[in-house]
């Protein structure tokens, strides 16, 4: 007969955290920031195709960091909430806060009752009309959720680029100065002082898509060639 | 053990809306939820002296330019012998190279639109990559098939779909059956009541290569033709100032042509009319 040891629900949570932490540790960073032209979503990722980034609803984009198959589930199941709510009651009825707090739920859930949390790290992102508007939320493991103010940065050595985008962070940048910012920080744990455009994942969501663009779906994802153009414009 | 798990997430794994609805929130589903004898039994018997009375859309048209395709709706629909709306709108873009117009039961119609909307733009954000527009055809089609219980009760919806190949680098016009039946066009088409008319108009105007301008033209004076014999297709109304619904699509998406256009256009054709001053 085999007995199961006594292990303290502190102990068991500590534990627990501590292994999602260093999973989440292990990636590459990614750097959420809000804009006078929306809001910009950059990632370092070597692969074109399997995204960290993503669209959920017309105004709004998710972010993540840690395992793929986890984050990729979480960013399905968010679709298909979102497309749920809107399609039963209206489109503006689809909010991140709404979203966020579903996502909460769930890694909370997880996190106390599967055999391991997921090791992920999640943004979702709203552009408002303003701003003032927008809303930042950083999700982690645990299902704790933070409204973040002007920017998020989450995975591999987050505080060190944290300290970087902080440092060059204002409410008045462009999206070529918020990419750059971005860039900036992504550099900030490593060696060299630049990324190659083919190891970024960018995408913006852009608070003029409908006058520009005249579409209501502001994500829009930028091609390695769109990257180089708008990095290459006037700072 | 470990195989019914893996088999247990494939099975959950679809890029499609509608499966979803139909697993999570059958509910939400604008077809199949009243089960065919329930309907019967709430006291429409689906016998033809008993018609229900609901709003019906009535005609569009759609025929291919120089550049893509374009299609054209009235704004009327009616109820019986009364016209229960002058401005509803009956075009709608699909998606970004894509747009679709119904004719039918105006209520199931609207629904079925709103629903294919979403379908393609949840596949679009679950795949990362836009459905094939042969893809879109199968899947609407998928849709009016399932209405078909509905059909049979009188509430019928045929839609007509036009989209831009973008492999192909052309464009290409799809009509329904009430069964679900998919049937690509040739040059051009309509559907509704009025389409008889606007298909004999299409005949005498179109022709191979029309420009983009001259397209709008054509399928305003068929509309007109239609709404002319059709008591159920509206015209144009410069009273009310209330033109047509045109969408064009070509290599760089669905537009939707502007009023002012479209005034000036049926503004030409009524005038021509009149200089005729004939009776047909």
């Amino acid at each position: 007969m085999t007995q199961q040891f006594y292990v303290s629900p502190e102990q068991l949570m500590k534990d627990r955290a501590d292994f999602a932490r260093k999973g989440i540790a292990r990636g590459r960073s990614v750097v959420v920031i809000s804009c006078r032209d929306g809001i910009a979503l950059v990632a370092e990722n070597a692969s074109p195709s399997l995204h960290k980034i993503g669209e959920i609803y017309d105004k709004i984009a998710f972010a993540a960091v840690g395992k793929y198959n986890e984050f990729e589930s979480l960013r399905q199941a968010g679709v298909r909430y979102a497309d749920v709510r809107g399609y039963s009651y209206d489109r503006e009825d689809v909010t991140a806060r709404g979203l966020a707090s579903v996502y909460a739920q769930s890694l909370g859930a997880v996190f106390t009752a599967e055999q391991k949390p997921f090791e992920v790290e999640l943004a979702v992102a709203e552009v408002g009309q303003s701003q003032e508007a927008d809303h930042l939320y950083r999700l982690t493991f645990d299902g704790s959720i933070a409204d973040e103010h002007g920017f998020i940065v989450m995975g591999g050595q987050a505080d060190k680029v944290s300290e970087a985008v902080a440092a060059g962070w204002q409410g008045e940048l462009d999206f070529a100065g918020a990419i750059r910012l971005a860039l900036a920080g992504l550099v900030a744990d490593k060696e060299t002082t630049t990324l190659p455009v083919s190891a970024l994942e960018v995408a913006v969501l852009d608070r003029g898509s409908e006058s520009g663009r005249g579409t209501r779906r502001a994500f829009r994802r930028l091609e390695d060639p769109d990257i180089v153009a708008l990095l290459a414009e006037e700072k | 053990m470990q195989e019914t798990t893996a088999n247990r997430v494939a099975a959950n794994a679809t890029s499609s809306f509608t499966e979803h609805l139909q697993r999570e929130r059958p509910d939400l589903m604008p077809f199949g939820q009243v089960p065919f004898n329930q309907l019967a039994a709430a006291g429409h018997t689906g016998q033809p002296g008993a018609p229900l009375q609901v709003p019906h859309g009535t005609t569009i048209v759609a025929m291919t330019y120089a550049g893509g395709v374009l299609m054209a709706g009235d704004r009327r629909a009616t109820m019986g012998n009364v016209i229960a709306s002058r401005h509803i709108e009956k075009v709608f873009p699909a998606d970004q190279y894509s747009v679709l117009g119904i004719a039918g039961t105006a209520g199931i119609a609207l629904d079925i639109t709103r629903l294919f909307q979403v379908e393609l733009e949840h596949y679009e954000k679950i795949e990362g990559t836009l459905l094939s527009l042969d893809g879109k055809a199968n899947r609407l089609g998928a849709m009016v098939r399932g209405n078909l219980p509905m059909a049979m009760q009188g509430l019928a919806v045929v839609p007509l779909f036009a989209g831009f190949d973008r492999p192909a680098g052309f464009g290409r016009l799809f009509s329904y059956d009430v069964t679900g039946g998919r049937y690509e066009e040739q040059e051009h088409h309509a559907v509704g009541s009025g389409s008889m008319f606007a298909r004999g108009a299409l005949k005498k105007l179109w022709r191979p290569g029309l420009s983009e301008q001259d397209a709008v033209a054509v399928a305003v004076e068929a509309l007109y033709d239609a709404a002319d014999d059709d008591s159920a297709t509206g015209g144009p109304d410069p009273v009310r100032q209330l033109w047509p619904v045109v969408y064009i699509v070509n290599r760089t998406g669905a537009f939707r042509v502007p009023d002012r256009d479209l005034a000036a256009v049926a503004g030409r054709v009524i005038e021509s009319r009149a200089v005729a001053q004939r009776e047909a």
